[in-house]
């Protein structure tokens, strides 16, 4: 099994059960067992995981990725270690953040729901492949990519937050804007896109929106 | 040894228990290489040891250069690997006395010595170690810790029994105690054992009995034997180790404390003319120097290592930077000086060291501890053997080989490996072990599978209706883990764990013994599922599969939990926290182990055909065995006729006529039915796997495809164009390759040149070739010699960083040196410079001796060039979706114990593809790449892995984000009545999962690696975390 095995997924449900921080250890670049070089495909979802952990509110340095060989017995203590150091100083997921604990469950499930549709258009919108390390770096911190990312995933991760909320109870506009702490405006238009697609009905006997 | 009730006889076989296809006399690491791989190519062996365990010196050692591996991690497997096969037979404490008959027909005499144990009844519990009165120098550890006299040799030993040292015994020596067999609960002792001899039939005998280390006792070197705290290489081996006298803490014999400074003093008994030492080269002991430096270093940062050494070689693959690393580290210091022992200072046991520097002039330094790099010796009883065998030694006291055929004796039918041919390290060994096997199947191919028997599993039991029964086996490893993990809290906590329906422990899961155990815990308890937490799935997955399977449980019911390298050793100063990691890995192993599902590996049939890619040497040397092991060989070679670099070698250090032997080899070639040779060939893609390849091979325009069942690439190495040194723009500075072919060709300029200046190291060791050629010592040592021969006035220097003249050449070095042959050493910083001077070439280099600017006129000056990758290799890489190592060269998939094999099963390297090596040892490793070759040829059919990728086709959406990302092609698009649904074709899925992470329905999943199988492991992680954070 490869880094590149390492699902987004598994990435999320590790946090969504109280992980603090997440690492995961490959290979070398270039140093690949398999001819593979997933070793890359991972150095990308991490870059992509830390975005969207971001996106929602969680510190991104709570996931790590670090190449480590075999022999590499003591650098890995020593990374370890150094790893541990810095998830005390973030604090607990969620409190370090000050995200209430149900909102980040709100938003840990939102984002898992949305894997499937991220897996897609990473293939066919984000996907990229450089040889060196740095290159992922200014990938990541390019307004290219904040474009991208902005126009496939931001908005897509809102809705399906309130999807998440309105399948416990029908809520106001008001109510989602607070809870999700967005400006009623940009929840107006939200919910008015969910509802063009059909996601979300306005229940104008109870004034609020329900699932449709 | 443990029996083995599933071991059964194929066929019709009434297999004379004495009668077998090969004995192997030495049971180290070559001997257990050949036996492998000769009992896997259909062959039934007697591997015999005189040791009370197999396993040699390598099992003394505490890690492998150049990668730091455990020795005995890497070892042990295939320990268990040869005591479970059923075509080999390890006959342990047992001697060889006489031998008659002839090739394909030997009959050998053994003496079995009394070892006061009845083997089958011992169950290695050591009850009667904690009961014997006699305390004893623990062999195994060189005699720095103490052991009884009754004792098991080493704690993974093979076969897993005591052994009663008759010096020592008191009832031996004086008929008294006999305690020891009231303690034995299973009446294994036997105190009125006599020697035992019989006899055994074989068709050809190997000879691997290793070396013995020299002795710097018999001449007190260095004031071993006097001072306490001068020990040799191999007791600070033991000093290293977690299992040796101080549990793998630092400390010296003296007064156990932890040394501060240790010195090495390198070339103890090697390089020196005087009585008593060797002349030759050991070949290893600058490596392992470097790595015991490392390994302190790991121990202990403060620690202040000094290694007074000569030359340093470090010619092997990947050596150099090992070195470079060993040299980097803070307060290491390799200083360059003979030295002498000072004296032993009387309160504190320190021992000083005088050495002499340039910069400093002569010192005297005093250190808390001295290790002696001791050199390697022919076995003690090589001449005794040599006798019984009827075979020739060399002037060494090694045995007498041919390097044309260095595996071979001087006698028909008796074959040689390992370091009984001179000193070499373990992947060498490894090599010749498994030349050995290709030259004992050339000679007894006729007979392959007529005594061999195979090993049957009883039928494997469903349990799809049962509920789950996992059971937990905490393994001790020895003190590994139990020192540091509570290891009864641990069992007690993991049997409360859901679905655990038993949990035990284990000293030594690995031993024979204990894994029985295990094989009977899951019968006697009706366990479908087991979590074993001990070491690494790395080594040790095999072998508990195979316990599974016997046990009659699908083998991938077992899951690993590794509660020694990412627990036990890491946190050894922490053992609560770490008794509760301990948990928690357990836990989370047990969560798995709960959807592991059974899954089949399949047999696949193997086309009977190889392909050997390179026609030099080292590629017809593969294919003239392969082919007379009575298997059909292609031999592609690019260029028009076969030869490759060796037609351009004529004459080596050893003795070898080049040319002639490469002659003979073509013509062989040629003349051999089986083997079709195609030359300007070239390869244009190749498709399928182990045991079934499908290759086209261009050749005139031509396209032609071949089917075969393995790869072995031979495809060479080149040399170096100089840029530098006027190479190029000067005709009076050439390569050494080139100056040996104006020798030859009696070019009159050779004649008339009265100096001559030879430069080595050039385009390597340094930035961008950051490697040894391993080769070019030897090349200039050679040419110089030659041309002092020619013309012993002319004048030749050699400017040099190290000489590295390892082994056997460190002769040639000193008769170079005899014949007034100058070396003159320069650093890297400071390169020689050659200008042209009128008629002359000048060359300038510093004079480190008397510190000041050397200036030489020479007629000719040689480069001794890089040895560079072949061009193709790149390309080749691709083709077969092989790797190569930084450098260049393809890696080979485990540095010391899989030499010749690529990571990708089925394919093969040898010679100068794998890296820059000498003619007989590029012969020795087509050998080996060719009884590699033969282990697969010979059977019927391969194994593939059951932890595959699948593809629930419901959920398949034919977006094809799966085949993009597969780098092995192993999945395709196939037409269903549902649309296109992506299929994979499981022998080519290696099983790196990468699909699974890109497929956004999971309709594709990884066996074994389920995401069930790994969310269940997270969930396991944290698994109080739903009930503190309720929400």
């Amino acid at each position: 099994m490869c880094t590149g095995r390492v699902d987004l997924a598994f990435i999320l449900r590790a946090y969504s059960n109280g992980a603090d921080g997440v690492f995961i250890g490959g290979c070398w670049l270039g140093e690949c067992h398999y001819v593979t070089e997933g070793n890359y495909d991972a150095l990308f979802n991490m870059h992509l995981g830390r975005k969207l952990l971001q996106e929602i509110g969680i510190e991104p340095q709570r996931l790590r990725l670090e190449w480590i060989a075999a022999s590499e017995g003591i650098r890995y203590a020593e990374v370890m270690n150094d790893f541990g150091k810095q998830l005390k100083t973030f604090g607990p997921l969620g409190k370090g953040e000050g995200l209430a604990p149900d909102i980040l469950k709100l938003k840990l499930e939102a984002l898992s729901n949305l894997i499937p549709y991220i897996k897609l258009v990473e293939r066919e919108r984000l996907r990229v492949r450089f040889d060196q390390q740095e290159k992922y770096d200014e990938y990541f911190a390019s307004r290219d990519f904040k474009r991208l990312f902005d126009e496939l995933i931001v908005d897509r991760l809102v809705r399906v937050q309130i999807q998440l909320l309105l399948a416990k109870k029908p809520l106001t506009t008001a109510e989602l804007a607070v809870t999700l702490g967005l400006s009623p405006a940009t929840a107006a238009r939200h919910l008015k896109q969910s509802t063009m697609q059909g996601l979300v009905r306005f229940d104008t006997a109870q004034q609020c929106y329900a699932l449709a | 040894m443990a029996s083995n009730s599933v071991e059964l006889l194929a066929a019709d076989h009434s297999v004379d228990r004495n009668r077998g296809d090969v004995l192997i006399v030495g049971g180290g690491i070559s001997g257990i290489q050949a036996s492998l791989d000769l009992a896997n190519s259909g062959f039934r062996v007697f591997l015999v040891d005189k040791s009370p365990s197999i396993g040699g010196k390598m099992s003394l050692l505490d890690k492998t250069f150049p990668t730091n591996d455990c020795s005995m991690c890497i070892e042990s497997p295939k320990f268990i690997e040869c005591s479970r096969h059923p075509n080999i037979e390890i006959i342990t404490y047992t001697e060889v006395e006489r031998v008659s008959g002839e090739a394909g027909n030997f009959t050998v005499s053994l003496i079995k010595k009394p070892r006061y144990i009845i083997e089958d009844k011992c169950t290695g519990c050591n009850i009667c170690v904690d009961y014997c009165p006699v305390k004893i120098p623990d062999p195994f550890n060189q005699g720095l810790s103490a052991n009884k006299s009754v004792h098991i040799y080493f704690s993974q030993a093979e076969p897993l029994v005591t052994y009663i040292d008759p010096e020592t015994c008191l009832y031996l020596q004086e008929g008294k105690c006999q305690i020891c067999v009231g303690a034995c609960k299973t009446n294994a002792i036997d105190l009125h054992q006599q020697p035992e001899p019989f006899e055994l039939e074989v068709g050809a005998i190997l000879l691997a009995p290793g070396f013995d280390i020299f002795n710097p006792k018999l001449r007190g070197d260095y004031g071993y034997g006097r001072m306490k705290n001068v020990v040799t290489s191999l007791e600070f081996e033991r000093i290293l180790c977690s299992t040796g006298p101080y549990e793998g803490e630092i400390q010296r014999p003296s007064d156990l404390a932890h040394p501060q400074r240790i010195a090495w003093i390198q070339c103890v008994g090697s390089r020196q003319v005087i009585p008593g030492g060797n002349s030759y080269c050991s070949a290893v002991c600058c490596t392992y120097t470097q790595k015991q430096v490392i390994l302190s270093k790991d121990h202990y940062p403060d620690l202040a290592a000094t290694i007074f050494h000569n030359d340093i070689r470090a010619y092997g693959k990947d050596f150099e930077r090992f070195y470079q690393r060993a040299e980097k580290l803070d307060d290491v210091r390799f200083i360059r000086s003979y030295v002498t022992i000072g004296r032993e200072i009387p309160e504190n046991n320190n021992v000083t060291i005088r050495y002499a520097t340039f910069a400093e002039g002569v010192k005297e330094e005093e250190f808390d501890l001295v290790v002696l790099s001791v050199g390697l010796n022919p076995p003690a009883d090589a001449v005794k053997l040599a006798n019984i065998c009827g075979i020739e030694l060399n002037d060494q006291g090694f045995c007498k080989i041919d390097p044309a055929n260095p595996i071979a004796t001087t006698r028909q039918g008796i074959f040689v490996s390992g370091a009984f041919q001179g000193p070499m390290d373990i992947p060498e060994s490894v090599v010749t072990a498994s030349g050995a096997d290709a030259l004992c199947g050339q000679l007894l191919s006729y007979r392959r599978n007529k005594l061999s028997r195979e090993r049957l599993y009883p039928p494997e039991r469903d349990v799809s209706q049962e509920e789950l029964k996992i059971g937990v086996v905490v393994c001790h490893c020895g003190a590994n883990i139990g020192r540091v993990v509570n290891i009864p809290e641990v069992i007690e906590y993991a049997a409360t764990l859901k679905n655990v329906s038993w949990a035990g422990e284990n000293l030594f899961a690995c031993s024979t013994e204990n894994a029985q155990q295990i094989t009977n815990q899951i019968k006697d308890k009706g366990l479908n599922r087991v979590v074993l937490a001990a070491c690494t799935p790395r080594t040790h997955e095999p072998l508990f599969r195979d316990t599974c399977r016997e046990a009659g449980i699908n083998q991938y019911f077992f899951e690993f939990a590794n509660i020694r390298e990412h627990c036990a050793w890491v946190h050894s100063k922490d053992k609560e926290n770490a008794t509760q990691k301990a948990k928690d890995i357990i836990r989370m192993s047990v969560a798995r182990a709960a959807h592991l599902q059974p899954l089949q590996e399949f047999e696949l049939p193997v086309n009977k055909v190889a392909l050997v890619v390179g026609g030099g040497l080292a590629g017809m040397t593969s294919a003239l065995n392969m082919a007379a092991q009575g298997f059909e060989v292609y031999l592609i070679e690019q260029a028009a006729d076969l030869g490759g670099m060796a037609r351009r070698i004529h004459y080596t250090l050893n003795g070898m006529s080049v040319q002639a032997q490469l002659h003979d080899l073509v013509r062989k070639v040629y003349r051999q039915p089986s083997i079709h040779v195609l030359t300007e060939a070239s390869i244009q893609d190749v498709d399928g796997y182990i045991g079934n390849f499908v290759t086209s091979v261009s050749t005139a325009g031509r396209v032609r495809q071949i089917a075969h069942g393995i790869a072995i690439i031979a495809t060479g190495a080149a040399e170096h164009r100089p840029t530098e040194y006027l190479y190029g723009s000067d005709e009076r500075v050439l390569t050494q390759l080139e100056l040996e072919g104006e020798i030859v060709a009696q070019n009159p300029r050779i004649a008339a040149a009265e100096s001559l200046v030879m430069i080595q190291c050039v385009g390597c060791r340094e930035e961008g070739r950051n490697y040894c050629s391993r080769v070019c010592c030897g090349q200039a040592l050679k040419n110089a010699l030659k041309l002092k021969k020619l013309n012993p006035a002319i004048d030749i220097h050699i400017l040099f960083r190290d000489m590295r003249s390892y082994g056997f050449k460190e002769d040639f070095y000193r008769a170079a040196a005899e014949l007034d042959v100058k070396f003159i050493r320069f650093e890297p910083e400071h390169k020689p410079v050659v200008t042209a001077a009128g008629d002359k070439l000048n060359i300038k280099v510093p004079d480190l001796v008397l510190g000041q600017m050397l200036e030489l006129e020479a007629d000719l000056v040689a480069l001794s060039a890089a040895v560079v990758p072949a061009e193709s290799t790149h390309e080749l890489a691709k083709l077969f979706k092989v790797s190569t190592n930084p450098d260049g060269f393809f890696q080979e998939a485990h540095v010391k114990l899989r030499p010749v094999d690529f990571a990708s099963d089925g394919v093969f390297m040898c010679g100068t593809a794998h890296y820059p090596k000498h003619l007989d040892e590029t012969i020795s490793q087509a050998l080996g790449a060719a009884g590699r070759a033969v282990g697969i040829l010979a059977g019927d059919s391969v194994t593939a892995s059951g932890a595959v990728c699948d593809v629930n086709e419901e959920a398949c959406i034919s977006c094809g984000a799966c085949i993009t990302s597969c780098s092995y092609n192993a999945i395709t698009f196939i037409d269903t009545p549902k649309g296109k649904k992506a299929r994979v074709e499981a022998v080519l899925c290696k099983g790196d999962g990468l699909c699974n992470a890109k497929c956004p329905t999971g309709a594709i999943y990884l066996k074994h690696y389920t995401d069930d199988e790994i969310f269940a492991q997270i969930d396991g992680a944290i698994p109080d975390y739903a009930e503190t954070h309720s929400h």
